[in-house]
């Protein structure tokens, strides 16, 4: 319909229809201005967001810091918000949640970085989108149900295996945090893999290198930034994983121990916001300040590493 | 000395490959563990009426549909708000914006987006919502939290399958003498509606599984509400996810956290292989 | 354009339907203490069964969070399991709708029977470590307890004379979490709820005293709490919940707060 009108219009046949497309026209270019005011708008949301989040987590997070006083709050090793001299020291949960990161990269990067080695050179082609379809399910399957495993199988496997009083300890939070870091590890290390080019490969086998060779020597350090991508953002989502952990660890605020209940700045949050009241509760959200800050490190990180890896 | 050194390399190279096999043999074990416990510890449990019933304290039965239906609307709601956001933001980004810097700090701060946790998300959509937009703990404080945390999905995807859009349909449709609105809603649009749903079943999954950003929003109330009164504040409810968890920790009912993590497993499957499809099905076409 | 106005018709039906729907209150909204979750759920069920148009909604966020949301009125009632504090009675009243025992939980394996508050003071302050210690087989002793500002933990530990000095090994954030964490670790000790202690665990007695209905009145039963209605001093509560209100404080409540597991009060 539309576009007849058009048609006719650039004719020009009649005066009327000219006069109708006049309207449209205006219409036109009326919507034309409104959408780009929408579109603007939609453009600086992000902006807005990251901005709107920043000042409400740092107005409601930073009043209890001052009141506890930075070194006390940030290296304090004991937290007992509810007690009569209360004290908010949150050394131990970011101890907690370094350590347990740590150890969690550690085991899920190898394992990660070999198996997508192996989807990307090994495999068939069945095979590799057979393996990658599990993986996918992996990274799909919710927290709270590695948690529920974790607490209904890990726990008490570690109590038994290490003969502990309570398997739920930072040792079992870093068994479920490594699975769940696996996928990620694996799909992007393996997209990582795949961006080198043929030649460079094919060059080291001329050269006479066998296939591993290649892959260790070749492969992997030509895919290094994508790589290290990959490590940055498992760091990222161990460090803000909640419920998971929460389900597993035991929650006390202890110094960490391999073998001990320990609780990280994420399960802090999690465990008490909802009890809490006064400056216990403003204290819990200067631990998410906290964390917040972190995450944002380790996010520039990210960034930076992946626009090295684009030039 | 050259011999060993071949034997060397060999060996070498044997134990890495057997590294190799061994990880990705760990991995498959793993998934398939998981898959296998979940499905064998959850579908027993579940039934019409497990499905079709909210739970009761007097009769002493469970039913998940006040969670499944929750998670409907907690879904409906993020998506009629987070599409347009998302696909007005890659439109602007593509289109509109000539500013390179600017681009970059909108990427960025996207970026930052996707990497916050989930728990502060949930802190912040109370602050924010809950308490001063005085939503309540309630489904709309929950959906609204959510926006925020798949705008940068869709962004994400919706700009990648506008940048494919070829340049000259639009070099076309303006020669054509559309104005620049019609141009993007008759042509660009359209041809980039396959990263627009990829993105969508994308940011379903994530919402489906979200449980530490929806528990200080959303609440944790079992009810069976109707569309209106689930869009009104104030009325807090959980989703499966958040329901699982409570089953599991709260109540110790571990039979009927199974049969939810059973259902969440087939769920995700299922969206996986709704993405796959909808970017093989676009693909062939083009 | 089509689509976009099919998409504008659904928002603006959607807003439309969200803003009418706020003037049919015939929901009563109750939040907080995740302890009395049985109670609440077997009292709204009973009075939904008689006033089938009347909703109650009840989000289990914990005593403090519940107290929090009626104070600014975002529900009608704020289940509470600690009295208020000080400054927090200022504003609100509490009024006890039955009292809960708190059981004290072994693992079934556990050959323990009974203890003394004195034993079950120092087990979970660490004098006593080891099951031997005090007449068990030869494990060491796990504590599991609840979070800081748990309204359970918080009337433990008054009883036993135990505050800020218990050493957990555990601190779990529900009821139902120590309840399964004791049923699978042999070594552990836990406080729950009476209410919602199943048969997975082994209730101890306490100076030789099982918890039941009449000795949690009488006292004779050491460590209990009440359960609370928290409503705002100043704002009557809608017609709805003043009913229900009503409903839970009379005798006719009665049966269904002992079926749920708790201990009505004298009336």
């Amino acid at each position: 319909m539309e576009r007849s009108v058009y048609a006719e219009s650039l004719r020009g046949e009649s005066s009327a229809v000219r006069k109708r497309d006049n309207v449209l026209r205006t219409l036109a270019k009326a919507s034309d201005r409104v959408m780009a005011t929408f579109f603007v708008i939609c453009g600086f949301a992000s902006i807005a967001l990251v901005v709107i989040i920043t000042a409400f987590l740092v107005s409601s997070g930073v009043p209890a810091i001052h009141e506890v006083g930075f070194k006390d709050f940030m290296f304090g090793k004991v937290w007992t918000p509810t007690s009569e001299n209360a004290q908010f020291g949150i050394l131990p949960f970011i101890l907690s949640s370094f350590y347990a990161t740590i150890a969690a990269v550690v085991l899920s990067v190898p394992l990660g970085i070999l198996t997508a080695v192996f989807i990307t050179k090994f495999a068939g082609e069945k095979l590799a989108s057979l393996l990658s379809s599990a993986v996918e399910m992996l990274a799909g399957i919710p927290s709270v149900v590695y948690g529920l495993l974790g607490m209904i199988y890990v726990v008490p496997t570690v109590r038994n295996v290490f003969e502990l009083p309570d398997g739920a300890c930072l040792f079992s939070a870093v068994i479920v945090l490594a699975v769940m870091l696996l996928p990620s590890v694996i799909s992007v290390s393996a997209s990582a893999i795949r961006t080198v080019p043929r030649e460079y490969e094919e060059g080291s086998l001329a050269l006479g290198a066998n296939d591993t060779e290649t892959i260790f020597k070749v492969t992997l350090p030509a895919a290094k930034s994508g790589i290290s991508a990959a490590v940055v953002l498992g760091i990222g989502r161990a460090v803000g994983e909640a419920m998971a952990v929460m389900m597993v660890s035991g929650n006390v605020p202890n110094m960490p121990k391999l073998f001990g209940s320990v609780r990280f700045l994420t399960t802090a949050v999690a465990s008490e916001m909802s009890y809490s009241s006064g400056l216990h509760r403003e204290a819990l959200f200067s631990v998410a300040l906290v964390l917040f800050v972190f995450i944002l490190g380790i996010n520039m990180l990210l960034n930076f590493l992946t626009r090295k890896g684009k030039n | 000395m050259n011999g060993n050194n071949t034997a060397f390399r060999r060996t070498k190279s044997g134990a890495l490959k057997a590294a190799i096999y061994f990880s990705a043999a760990v991995v498959c074990i793993l998934a398939v563990t998981v898959a296998a416990v979940v499905l064998i510890k959850g579908l027993p449990h579940i039934s019409i009426s497990f499905l079709t019933e909210k739970p009761s304290l007097l009769k002493g039965t469970t039913g998940i549909l006040p969670n499944i239906l929750n998670t409907l609307y907690i879904i409906f709601f993020t998506m009629i708000i987070v599409i347009p956001l998302g696909i007005g933001a890659a439109i602007y980004l593509n289109e509109y914006a000539k500013n390179k810097k600017l681009t970059n700090l909108i990427g960025l701060a996207a970026e930052t987006l996707s990497g916050i946790p989930s728990i502060i998300y949930g802190l912040v959509g109370m602050l924010i919502f809950v308490q001063f937009c005085g939503f309540g703990t309630s489904l709309v404080a929950g959906s609204l939290t959510l926006v925020i945390m798949t705008l940068p999905t869709i962004m994400r995807t919706a700009e990648e399958s506008l940048k494919a859009v070829p340049q000259s349909y639009r070099e076309g449709a303006l020669a054509l003498g559309s104005g620049k609105w019609r141009m993007l809603r008759t042509v660009v649009l359209p041809s980039a509606v396959d990263g627009i749903i990829t993105g969508v079943i994308l940011s379903v999954g994530r919402i489906t599984g979200e449980s530490a950003a929806l528990f200080f929003t959303a609440g944790m109330a079992n009810e069976i509400y109707g569309l209106a009164q689930a869009a009104s504040s104030g009325n807090a409810g959980s989703t499966l996810t958040v329901s699982l968890y409570m089953y599991a920790k709260e109540r110790g009912e571990f039979d009927t956290a199974f049969a939810i993590a059973a259902i969440l497993l087939l769920l995700t499957v299922l969206l996986n292989f709704g993405a796959k499809y909808v970017q093989k099905h676009f693909s062939n076409r083009t | 354009m089509k689509k976009s106005a099919i998409i504008g018709a659904i928002l603006s039906a959607v807003l439309l339907v969200g803003c009418g729907s706020t003037e049919t209150s015939h929901t009563v909204s109750t939040d907080g203490s995740t302890s009395m979750e049985k109670v609440i759920g077997v009292l709204s069920e009973s009075y939904s069964a008689k006033h089938e148009n009347v909703k109650i909604t009840y989000n289990p966020t914990g005593s403090s969070a519940g107290i929090s949301a009626v104070s600014e009125g975002r529900c009608d009632i704020g289940l509470s399991s600690r009295a208020l504090k000080d400054e927090e009675a200022q504003t609100l009243d509490a009024a006890v709708l039955c009292y809960d025992g708190i059981s004290i939980i072994v693992n079934t394996e556990n050959k323990i029977d009974n203890l003394t508050v004195e034993n079950i003071a120092d087990i979970y302050t660490g004098k006593i470590t080891n099951w031997s210690e005090i007449g068990g087989d030869d494990l060491p002793i796990v504590c599991i307890g609840r979070e800081a500002a748990s309204g359970t933990r918080d009337g433990f530990e008054s009883v036993t004379g135990t505050k800020d000095s218990c050493v957990y090994a555990q601190e779990l954030t529900s009821t139902g979490d120590v309840i399964q964490t004791v049923s699978t670790n042999p070594n552990a000790i836990g406080y729950a709820s009476t209410a919602s202690v199943k048969d997975t665990v082994k209730t101890v007695s306490v100076e030789g005293v099982m918890p039941t209905n009449d000795t949690i009145l009488d006292g004779s039963y050491k460590i209990s709490r009440a359960f609370y209605f928290v409503t705002a001093k100043d704002k009557k509560l809608s017609g709805d919940a003043q009913k229900f209100f009503d409903f839970c404080m009379s005798k006719e409540a009665d049966e269904f707060i002992e079926s749920a597991g708790g201990v009505p009060t004298a009336k």
